[in-house]
């Protein structure tokens, strides 16, 4: 069976002599939703990019069963343009696509919508608060209806209640969507708590230290936060991340 | 209140000074071509309306001409940085010595070639001079500010140069453009006066010249009326500018955000 997405020795060091990752061998399945774990600066964000094609790796390959996927990625920060409102944000893969102006709005509608953010399409980014430009950014991220998501800390930055909220408004999305999310974090819980797999990653340069299919329920909630079951799996890739820094050292 | 206190504090003021100076030429009988009182000014500019406000709009039009070609000018380049750091690190240096180099030293340079016939012309290009590199610099700098997440964002979507430069690059710019627009204004019509200065003849009929022509005349009293009114065209400029920055950033930018508390 093909993956959906394989790296094959994929290895980056960069111009200025710094080895940041690899080698990497990867391969992901369809609507996995795959979490990268690892300390600061272990080159989760590097591989990420690699895999957007944003960053040109120095060895190996990335390969896509079947061409490349529509892709969208979330940064840490919101990153929206400041002089543009939430629809125009949300706007910007169709319009850069070119869609026709009233199509193109009717999706970026629906998919702010979709976020929980009806009713605010006419609001500028300095109104909103963090939670709520990052559902921009994540509205944004499924107008252009992307098949691959790759998202770098994108709620690292964010209180605890909100992070919980869009967790569980991330993994809604996934299961409507068939997504396959490939979700860089250093939060054991988070990546706990959102994957079908978690990915722990040596610190620089990064390369895989251990890789864990859990066994989580479809259907997660506040409840399963704090089951037996959800603690043994977030002992197991913890356990996986300190073996993988004492390793290192 | 607070808007009131805001234009009523300056303005009490300037009329205090003013109607302080009047009672000190009057007391100290200070002769009109040492220092001429206000009311003298006043009259003065009364008596010389025609010619005056036909210098004031032959120096006028100098600025805005010289203004809107540096506008231009000035974000055509930077744009043409932006895409290329070859030609930017060809021409930026030029520009510096342009800039730097005194215009009041490159004005008789500039008159002898484009010759005393065509002074109009002469005094554009100095006004140019003077205040095209605020727009180049500052723009370029704003062109190049784009949020790099953002860049990515518009690659990973097969945005093109253009795209990006339309859509990215230059309202990214806009706030950098417009403050430059502050400056340049304001030096475009220090430019205009002092290639009026230099071209020092009739041949030119702006503001500046009615100073030069009074102060020849030891007409003190309508050397301050044409003083005034640079100063007002100044003013006006700027504060021309300055609604224009707040039509198109009040909305949006951090600068022109209302504070509520």
């Amino acid at each position: 069976m093909t993956s959906f997405l394989s790296l094959t020795g994929i290895a980056k060091t960069f111009d200025t002599g710094v080895k940041a990752l690899g080698p990497v061998d990867l391969n992901v399945q369809s609507h996995e939703f795959l979490s990268l774990v690892g300390p600061s600066g272990c080159g989760k964000s590097t591989a990420l990019r690699v895999i957007a094609g944003l960053l040109e790796p120095t060895e190996g390959t990335v390969s896509f069963a079947s061409g490349k996927p529509e892709t969208a990625f979330v940064f840490q920060e919101a990153t929206m343009m400041p002089w543009a409102n939430a629809l125009d944000n949300a706007r910007l893969p169709l319009d850069l696509k070119g869609l026709a102006r009233g199509e193109a709005n009717a999706r970026a509608g629906r998919a702010l919508e979709r976020v929980g953010l009806g009713g605010f399409e006419k609001s500028f980014p300095r109104e909103l608060s963090g939670g709520m430009k990052m559902r921009v950014s994540i509205a944004r991220a499924i107008a252009a209806e992307p098949k691959l998501l790759l998202m770098d800390e994108p709620f690292a930055a964010l209180d605890e209640l909100t992070r919980q909220s869009l967790n569980d408004d991330l993994l809604k999305l996934w299961r409507e969507d068939k997504l396959t999310v490939i979700f860089v974090t250093h939060s054991v819980y988070e990546s706990t708590y959102l994957s079908s797999r978690v990915v722990v990653m040596t610190p620089r340069p990064g390369c895989i230290a251990a890789d864990i299919a859990l066994t989580a329920p479809e259907n997660r909630d506040a409840h399963y936060r704090l089951s037996a079951e959800f603690t043994a799996q977030a002992a197991k890739v913890s356990a996986a991340l300190r073996d993988a820094m004492q390793a290192a050292t | 209140m607070n808007v009131f206190l805001r234009y009523a504090v300056p303005v009490a003021l300037g009329i205090a000074v003013l109607a302080l100076w009047e009672f000190l030429v009057r007391h100290f009988d200070v002769p009109v071509f040492v220092l001429p009182a206000p009311s003298a000014i006043w009259t003065a500019l009364v008596e010389n309306f025609g010619s005056l406000m036909t210098s004031l709009w032959t120096t006028l039009s100098v600025t805005i001409e010289a203004f809107v070609l540096a506008v231009l000018g000035g974000l055509a380049l930077a744009i043409l940085f932006s895409q290329s750091r070859a030609v930017e690190n060809a021409l930026y240096p030029y520009a510096v010595i342009l800039q730097v180099t005194p215009v009041v030293a490159i004005a008789p340079l500039i008159l002898i070639w484009v010759g005393y016939d065509r002074i109009d012309l002469v005094l554009v290009i100095v006004a140019f001079i003077v205040a095209f590199f605020p727009i180049l610099s500052n723009t370029t700098l704003g062109l190049k500010s784009a949020d790099h997440n953002l860049v990515d964002l518009f690659r990973l979507y097969g945005a093109s140069r253009w795209q990006i430069l339309w859509k990215l690059q230059l309202p990214t710019a806009q706030p950098h453009l417009l403050g430059a627009m502050k400056i340049s204004g304001g030096l475009a019509l220090i430019g205009a006066v002092v290639a009026e200065f230099v071209a020092g003849s009739g041949a030119a009929t702006g503001l500046a010249w009615r100073i030069v022509e009074a102060g020849h005349n030891l007409e003190i009293a309508k050397m301050f009326a044409a003083l005034a009114l640079l100063a007002g065209l100044g003013i006006a400029i700027f504060s021309a500018l300055s609604v224009l920055e707040w039509a198109l950033l009040h909305h949006w930018h951090e600068s022109a955000v209302r504070k509520t508390t």
